[in-house]
């Protein structure tokens, strides 16, 4: 996995860890005039987690992945069906 | 303190006229996808893999977003409060999109190199066991129509909650034990059921997983559009955003913060959204992806997406309990009708939401209906008696048999409707997140063995089953009222689920003779 790729999913992983927001638990408060904090907060994890996904897709994109699957099968007749 | 709603004047018919339109379009739709298709099983069921990345983004995001997303998150809001976008929205746009790059990618190069076409064959093909396809089938099965049954209880809470009045010699309505009629002259939910099944039935005959995926692609923006003209709308008849959040501050504050919702059930809500790893229509749909930078779009633009549909519906629902908005009978699921019917007093707006709300509905049962005939054809009647005992269009014909007769099992179900969608939903994808570590494992651990995927799938079976029971079954049968969510020691029950069926997968597979390396070989897709 190259640095780039570990920087990603670091990201990723505290962007999850922020999603467990406890401190927004009994907050009453509003941002923009109508959002609950918390709403707001989570809200904006959707929007983190997208832009993590979008980095990752760059940086940790498995490259390979459509070579292999073009190879032919090598199994059995009865474990699956001819590629189509 | 209640807001006064204002009564109807009349009951117009024009709203079921705008529905009626809407559903005439998708009839069209399917009489034009009908033009392309080939009559070939490999059409029907699978596109011929011609599915790209717009197609493949709307039909997973509208597969996804069924009732639970719109009627169900609004009631569990109006429940709960704001939380219920972090217990759910946000926790899948993490965990989905994971799940499409770390699982659909290599899934679908497995699927593309060896021709599978449904999530029974490969498990067949990678633990070399009938057994386990037909130990898989029926549970697929049995998930799937809880999830079927979400949709058309959905629809029928929706068509009733929005046609009170419009035919009142006809249909009486349902009458309370304090006497009070509820819905009087309103469609009753055996009429839309019919009728929405009729219509999806129709366009997916007419061109299979194409005409489903087009349709998707069609409902998804039309549940986007209506959703955020609704959310503007009823936002404005409440007074405008800041006065219907002040509302929530002065009436109702618990629905501002988390204080319905207990800090381990927020953490171990997590694992529901793990189910998109073994829905069978999903994996369906990674099989008909043209190639695999087919789902950087689906991964990327789905967090976002679940956005934009959850957040109005949240604000909508805690905005409903500020303004002492009270679903009829109590009911969550008919919230959100009678939030469009009593605010937004313009028949054509009213149509046009309801559409809205129908098309999310049946985006989601498009691709299940062609996803079980897929199942049926070719991991029981198939496998069972040969690959060239049928002819392709018999192929067709039995997949359309099999969705017939499981649509009408579902739509029986729905004379028997459990107190709340949310929930039902939940149970189900719990039941198919309890399998997530069979999908994980049988891709990233070599040493997973057949004995160790059939312990796992009967791990999760019975502790499923016992909790299910115990949470949903005895209780509706014996008429209990359900206050909050079904908790094992303060945590979701998928979380014993989903421990069980792990450890009996780990355990039994390292008690138990590991697969012979040129087979698993077959199945570990370099990356």
């Amino acid at each position: 996995m190259s640095g780039s790729a570990r920087i990603g999913w670091g990201l990723m992983a505290v962007i999850t860890v922020l999603h467990f927001d406890f401190w927004n638990w009994e907050t009453t408060s509003v941002v923009f005039g109508f959002m609950p904090k918390g709403l707001a907060w989570q809200a904006g994890i959707s929007l983190a987690a997208a832009a993590g996904w979008a980095l990752l897709m760059n940086v940790a994109w498995p490259s390979r992945v459509e070579d292999w699957a073009a190879q032919p099968s090598a199994l059995s007749d009865e474990a699956g069906e001819d590629p189509s | 303190m209640a807001l006064l709603l204002p009564a109807a004047e009349t009951a117009s018919r024009t709203p079921l006229l705008v529905v009626g339109f809407y559903l005439l379009l998708l009839i069209g739709l399917g009489v034009l996808s009908s033009r392309l298709f080939r009559g070939t099983s490999a059409d029907f069921f699978v596109a011929e893999r011609s599915i790209g990345p717009f197609l493949l983004l709307m039909s997973v995001f509208g597969t996804t977003m069924t009732a639970f997303a719109l009627v169900g998150s609004t009631g569990k809001a109006w429940e709960l409060g704001n939380g219920v976008y972090g217990l759910m929205a946000s926790a899948s746009g993490i965990v989905h999109s994971a799940v499409f790059f770390l699982v659909g990618i290599k899934l679908w190069a497995i699927g593309k190199r060896h021709g599978f076409r449904t999530q029974v064959q490969y498990f067949r093909g990678r633990f070399q066991s009938n057994l386990l396809g037909y130990l898989l089938f029926p549970i697929l099965v049995a998930l799937v129509v809880p999830y079927l049954l979400i949709g058309l209880l959905g629809a029928g809470a929706v068509m009733r909650g929005v046609t009170v009045g419009m035919f009142p010699e006809t249909f009486a309505g349902t009458t309370l034990p304090n006497g009070r009629v509820m819905f009087e002259g309103s469609i009753p939910p055996w009429i839309t059921g019919l009728v929405v099944c009729a219509v999806v039935l129709f366009y997916i005959f007419a061109g299979g997983l194409r005409s489903a995926a087009w349709a998707n692609a069609f409902q998804t923006i039309v549940f986007m559009i209506t959703g955020v003209i609704a959310f503007v709308l009823i936002s404005s008849k409440l007074g405008g955003m800041d006065a219907a959040t002040q509302a929530v501050i002065d009436n109702s504050p618990d629905h501002m913060t988390r204080a319905r919702i207990g800090k381990l059930q927020f953490v171990t809500y997590m694992f529901v959204p793990l189910s998109v790893g073994m829905f069978p229509h999903l994996f369906q749909h990674w099989l008909t992806a043209k190639k695999a930078s087919t789902f950087k779009l689906t991964t990327v633009a789905h967090p976002l997406f679940i956005g934009v549909v959850w957040v109005p519906c949240i604000l909508i629902g805690i905005w409903a309990a500020g303004a002492g908005i009270m679903p009829p009978g109590g009911n969550p699921n008919a919230l959100l009708p009678k939030i469009v019917q009593t605010l937004l007093q313009d028949p054509y707006l009213t149509g046009l939401l309801t559409a809205g709300i129908l098309a999310a509905i049946m985006s989601s049962l498009d691709s299940q209906f062609v996803c079980l005939g897929t199942m049926f054809t070719h991991d029981i009647v198939m496998h069972a008696a040969g690959e060239k005992r049928f002819s392709d269009r018999a192929q067709v014909m039995l997949g359309r048999g099999f969705i017939v007769f499981v649509v009408g099992v579902t739509y029986l179900l729905t004379f028997f409707p459990p107190p709340k969608i949310f929930d039902l939903a939940v149970w189900c994808f719990s039941g198919f997140a309890a399998l997530f570590p069979l999908v994980f494992a049988s891709i990233y651990w070599r040493r997973t063995t057949r004995a160790g995927a059939i312990a796992s799938v009967l791990a999760m079976v019975v502790t499923w089953g016992t909790l299910f029971y115990e949470g949903l079954i005895r209780p509706t049968l014996a008429g209990e009222e359900m206050e909050g969510d079904f908790l094992v020691a303060g945590m979701m029950p998928v979380t014993l689920i989903f421990a069980a069926s792990t450890a009996a997968l780990v355990l039994v597979s390292l008690m138990t003779k590991p697969p012979s390396d040129e087979h698993v070989e077959q199945f570990m897709v370099e990356s």
